[in-house]
């Protein structure tokens, strides 16, 4: 059962990977890719890591497939112009494709041979998230750290590259009011009595 | 016939050379480009999670947690160079990057 399964969901994202490079619309393209990274969540359900597939559905449907479908309805691009050329060099692509997928195969299918298959995806524990978070935590602790670090340098060079001042659009500065004294904004006069300032 | 390792190899196989496929027919748009990319990191992930199932030992997946952490970083930054690249020129013509010369 879990095979027929695997062929269908295998089949899915297959075909909507091909239709992310092969669609004419890019808002096409993102959404062949929704369905790619959810059937593939489907086919990490299969061999229950659960908790992986359920990360690649928050993460890459919710946050970066998102991303991209605001890019792509934000810019406005005549996207006819840039399908050009598509298929002088779809030889050389496929010409390249075949060459990794040689290797690809080559490499896999050699190093199987003395490979054991012991079908665990949550070794020692009961579930798969509860397998994961031992090992997060503790033995892998400082990778999980350097994870959130890159995610905020991430955050901070995406903030600051696109961050813009416009000219003539008046901000209130906190510093600015604060240390404003009373002789910078008040001039006593004592006008004698028929002449002005 | 039992689903097994290499049923999860061939499909990341696949994903990854679509996915460098895709980043040759589509040179001129950088969108796709960048969705081919994400593509291959799948297929990198499918990897990891696979033979960490079929080998019983958990790091796999800790890993393809980090490659995912990096692709979302890589995402977003990505796009906002775009976003800025859009702003600058009014349009996304990867041949024309050239001209920005640092």
């Amino acid at each position: 059962m879990a095979v027929y399964a695997f062929w269908i969901l295998a089949t899915i994202v297959v075909l909507s990977a091909v239709m992310v490079i092969a669609a004419r619309n890019p808002v096409h393209s993102v959404l062949f890719l929704i369905l790619a990274f959810f059937t593939s969540a489907g086919l990490l359900v299969l061999i229950g890591a659960e908790f992986l597939a359920m990360l690649l559905v928050v993460v890459y449907v919710g946050a970066v497939a998102v991303l991209f479908l605001f890019v792509v309805m934000m810019l406005d691009v005549d996207f006819v112009e840039l399908k050009q050329g598509f298929l002088s060099y779809l030889p050389f692509g496929l010409l390249v494709g075949a060459v990794f997928l040689a290797e690809i195969v080559l490499a896999s299918f050699a190093g199987l041979e003395n490979h054991v298959s012991a079908f665990d995806a949550s070794p020692g524990a009961a579930t798969n998230a509860e397998a994961i978070g031992q090992v997060m935590y503790t033995q892998y602790m400082l990778l999980f750290q350097m994870a959130g670090i890159i995610l905020l340098i991430a955050m901070i060079g995406a903030i600051v590259l696109t961050l813009r001042h416009r000219p003539g659009v008046k901000r209130q500065n906190i510093a600015e009011q604060t240390s404003r004294r009373r002789s910078d904004a008040f001039e006593l006069k004592d006008p004698s009595s028929g002449q002005g300032i | 016939m039992d689903l097994g390792l290499s049923h999860y190899l061939a499909v990341s196989a696949a994903l990854f050379t679509i996915g460098v496929v895709g980043i040759f027919v589509n040179r001129k748009n950088i969108i796709v480009i960048l969705m081919a990319i994400e593509l291959i990191l799948l297929s990198v992930n499918l990897n990891l999670i696979a033979f960490s199932v079929f080998n019983g030992d958990i790091t796999g997946q800790i890993f393809a947690m980090l490659v995912l952490t990096v692709a979302a970083a890589e995402a977003a930054v990505g796009l906002a160079i775009l976003v800025v690249y859009f702003r600058n020129r009014g349009d996304i013509a990867v041949e024309n990057v050239d001209q920005m010369k640092g």
